[in-house]
């Protein structure tokens, strides 16, 4: 018996085909007096540092040059599905922006594929250039010897610990761990003495992408052995251009994160594995006073500033800053790791010269200066970093900058976000408890050979 | 096909019936062809160069080693990229949740509650038929990420299903880190379930009344019914509707996206969302695509094993 299409499947069936292809935009054309700028914004709907910023720009620029005007194109999603967006755009002239935000993360990797324009030919005829750090300098220059990006300032990582809880629990006012160990048993302590607080975060996991690379594992991995040796790199080998695979110091990194889910010194693991979790730790958890220590980046304050939809003045006197201390105490003492993200000229843009004067209008001293405030940035040029006004205008500023002495940078070559990837997956396999750490490490080195294309070696 | 001899004028007086000589068939049925094939051509035109071209471009990237971001040349590498699906732990495992996910939620949700829903509606009063429908066709109204985002507040730690336990004094559970595939599985079962019913309805609606009538006279009960009347004369339905859930099932990406991210772990990966991990994430397009035209071959088997179903008539 034939089955008659009622109307109404039909009907809906055509609503449902009509909205998904209304979903697709149209495509962008390139007008010679429009600069479209690409940029990351927050998911949380509140912050809107990046933007209020660009603004500002967009009129500085169309005030200083008549008839041009400047098109704002935020991309509005986390990290890891901002750089997919952003490649894809790149990919074609037609969709392709004059001006990209670029995480020094990924931008090796952009390079390789072609998809950015050098800018020494700019940089050569731009004065203020000489006025960056020689270490920011590098963060965007390619293997090729060429720049591809200006950095907007740098970044550095720490601990931060919430005053209030530590009193509860007895711990010192000025905390300031030695060892791996004390920042696990200031953990155990809180999780005694404070019940119903988080004691301890460490991102972790795939859904959390970079950050649990960088902010979590990293922040251990480049404190064991030897490796806190600034020329050491416990994750790729400079001498032999190749990835390494089955360190002991990987395994170390990897038991502190099983401790910290396996003890419950962390949150709940389905909220480590939320993807929102960063912008619940910046929003929730640390202004509301729900946990205790935090490893997390020198940003965090651009959240909490007036106007940032978030306003917490007060973190200054409730939260505490201590440096993440090395495995066993060896020296330095200290660790960090640093990032950040530079403006980049897409090789497909239609309006490259344009959009270098963009990047100039935002690096004059004075703009440069306005957004390492906002965005609790650190200094990548000598002039703001000497300027006392910049120093003093933030708490946490002075910290986070003498922070850059105990630095590392990632192994940022074409292969480090798959590799970064492998890092997720060994951590969320021990922190959901589905693999052991032996398991974890060895299905990382599995991945690093298919990711680095056999390019490993075993140390 | 024979031409037919050239009709003159002679053989026409000679010939009874029609006195007009007819054209010949060949010539007369390449002009009907193109005649009827002008109106779809637009039609097939736009289909070749949307659906096709795409499609064979995405069969060719199969076969490259393509990336998003990191490489400026692909190359081609044959049958590569299948041979390491076939030896990745992960895509095994995505092909494995995949079919729990499909069968526990298309095969048995989905399908059976429909049918039931539609044969409960049949002998329901109006307003509680209008009812129930509209309640089971409003969740399959709603787009998939909002579908996903309610099913994500009802399972979550803190979520409606916890609070209606905890009232009931029954342990609670986070569903969606214990057992998430089987979360996602109900979730797709509350969504599509519409589908099933209004198919089925349709189906129920087309069986006379005289024959279950009679049935009834002879002394057949409800299960006996069903059972040698009612499916047996909507069987072409159920495998219309198994064969369109299940191809649907397959390619749920947004809900699971939504609800779990394929994880804790992998524990709800399902192939789309493996795909798309190696492709967007990892930025390997090509073996991202390659696992795409094995999800394709996996849909294909089951359409083979229902249309089977299907030819053989009652």
């Amino acid at each position: 018996m034939p089955v008659r299409p009622t109307a109404a499947p039909l009907l809906l069936a055509t609503l449902l085909a009509a909205t998904t292809l209304s979903a697709c935009g149209g495509g962008s054309g390139s007008d010679p007096d429009t600069l479209e700028v690409s940029f990351k914004q927050s998911t949380d709907n509140s912050i809107k540092v990046l933007d209020t910023y660009l603004a500002d720009m967009k009129k500085q620029f169309e005030k200083a040059n008549p008839g041009k005007k400047v098109k704002l194109v935020p991309i509005k999603a986390p990290d890891s599905e901002y750089y997919t967006k952003l490649q894809q755009m790149l990919r074609s002239p037609k969709t392709a922006p004059d001006l990209v935000y670029e995480d020094t993360f990924l931008i090796n990797s952009d390079i390789t594929s072609g998809y950015l324009k050098p800018l020494d030919p700019y940089l050569e005829k731009w004065k203020d250039w000489d006025q960056f750090i020689d270490t920011a300098k590098a963060a965007a220059k390619a293997e090729d010897g060429k720049t591809y990006g200006v950095p907007d300032g740098t970044d550095t990582r720490g601990l931060w610990f919430d005053k209030g809880i530590f009193k509860k629990a007895g711990l010192p006012e000025n905390w300031q761990p030695k060892t791996w160990d004390d920042v696990l048993e200031a953990a155990r302590t809180i999780k005694q003495k404070v019940p119903g607080v988080i004691p301890l975060n460490v991102y972790t996991g795939k859904p959390a992408g970079e950050a649990s690379a960088m902010q979590g594992f990293e922040m251990l991995l480049y404190g064991t052995g030897n490796s806190a040796s600034k020329d050491e790199d416990p994750l790729y080998d400079t001498a032999s251009k190749k990835w390494i695979t089955g360190s002991q110091a990987f395994k170390d990194a990897l038991t502190f994160v099983e401790t910290v889910y396996k003890e419950k010194l962390g949150p709940d693991v389905s909220d480590a594995l939320d993807p929102n979790i960063a912008t619940r730790v910046r929003g929730e958890f640390l202004p509301e006073g729900k946990l205790g220590i935090n490893l997390d980046g020198s940003w965090l304050p651009q959240d909490w500033l007036e106007g940032s939809g978030h306003e917490w003045p007060e973190w200054s006197e409730k939260l505490g800053l201590a440096a993440m201390p090395t495995q066993n105490g060896q020296a330095p003492g200290k660790v960090s790791m640093s990032g950040g993200w530079t403006w980049s000229i897409p090789s497909k843009a239609a309006n490259p010269d344009l959009a270098f004067k963009f990047i100039e209008t935002m690096q004059t001293k004075a703009n440069a200066q306005k957004w390492y405030i906002a965005n609790s940035g650190i200094a990548v040029r000598k002039d703001v970093a000497e300027d006392p006004e910049y120093v003093k205008a933030q708490p946490g500023i002075k910290f986070f900058t003498d922070l850059v002495s105990s630095t590392h940078y990632r192994p940022a070559y074409p292969a480090y976000p798959k590799v970064s990837t492998a890092i997720q997956e060994a951590m969320e396999g021990v922190t959901t408890g589905d693999s052991s750490v032996e398991e974890a490490a060895s299905g990382y080195d599995e991945e690093l050979k298919s990711a680095t294309d056999n390019q490993v070696i075993k140390k | 096909m024979t031409a037919a001899p050239p009709a003159g004028p002679g053989v026409a007086k000679t010939a009874p019936g029609p006195t007009a000589p007819p054209p010949t068939p060949k010539s007369r049925s390449l002009r009907h062809a193109l005649t009827r094939a002008l109106p779809v051509s637009p039609a097939v035109v736009l289909l070749v160069l949307f659906l096709a071209g795409p499609i064979a471009y995405c069969a060719y990237i199969a076969f490259t080693d393509l990336q998003l971001t990191g490489q400026a040349e692909s190359s081609f590498v044959g049958f590569d990229n299948f041979r390491e699906a076939f030896q990745d732990a992960a895509f095994l495992n995505a092909v494995w949740l995949t079919l729990v996910f499909t069968v526990l939620s298309s095969l048995i949700g989905q399908n059976t509650l429909g049918l039931a829903l539609a044969s409960l509606m049949q002998r329901a009063s109006k307003p509680v038929r209008t009812l129930t429908g509209g309640i089971v066709i409003t969740a399959w109204v709603l787009p998939e990420v909002v579908a996903g985002f309610l099913l994500y507040a009802f399972f979550r730690g803190e979520g409606t299903l916890n609070a209606i336990l905890d009232w009931l004094h029954l342990p609670s559970q986070n569903w969606l880190f214990t057992l998430p595939i089987l979360a996602v599985s109900f979730a797709n079962v509350w969504r599509g379930t519409a589908f099933s019913m209004l198919v089925y309805s349709a189906a129920l609606n087309e069986i006379p009344k005289e024959i279950t009538e009679a049935a009834e006279v002879d002394g057949a009960g409800g299960w006996r019914r069903m059972w040698h009347i009612t499916l047996p004369m909507i069987r072409r339905s159920i495998g219309t509707n198994l064969m369109l859930n299940t191809l649907q099932t397959l390619s749920v990406f947004g809900l699971i996206w939504v609800m779990t991210r394929g994880g804790p772990g992998n524990r709800s990966q399902t192939l789309p969302l493996f795909m798309y991990e190696q492709a967007f994430q990892k930025s390997m397009i090509g073996y991202g695509t390659a696992v795409a035209l094995l999800l394709l071959v996996v849909g294909s088997l089951f359409s083979v094993v229902y249309l089977r179903l299907l030819r053989t008539e009652v």
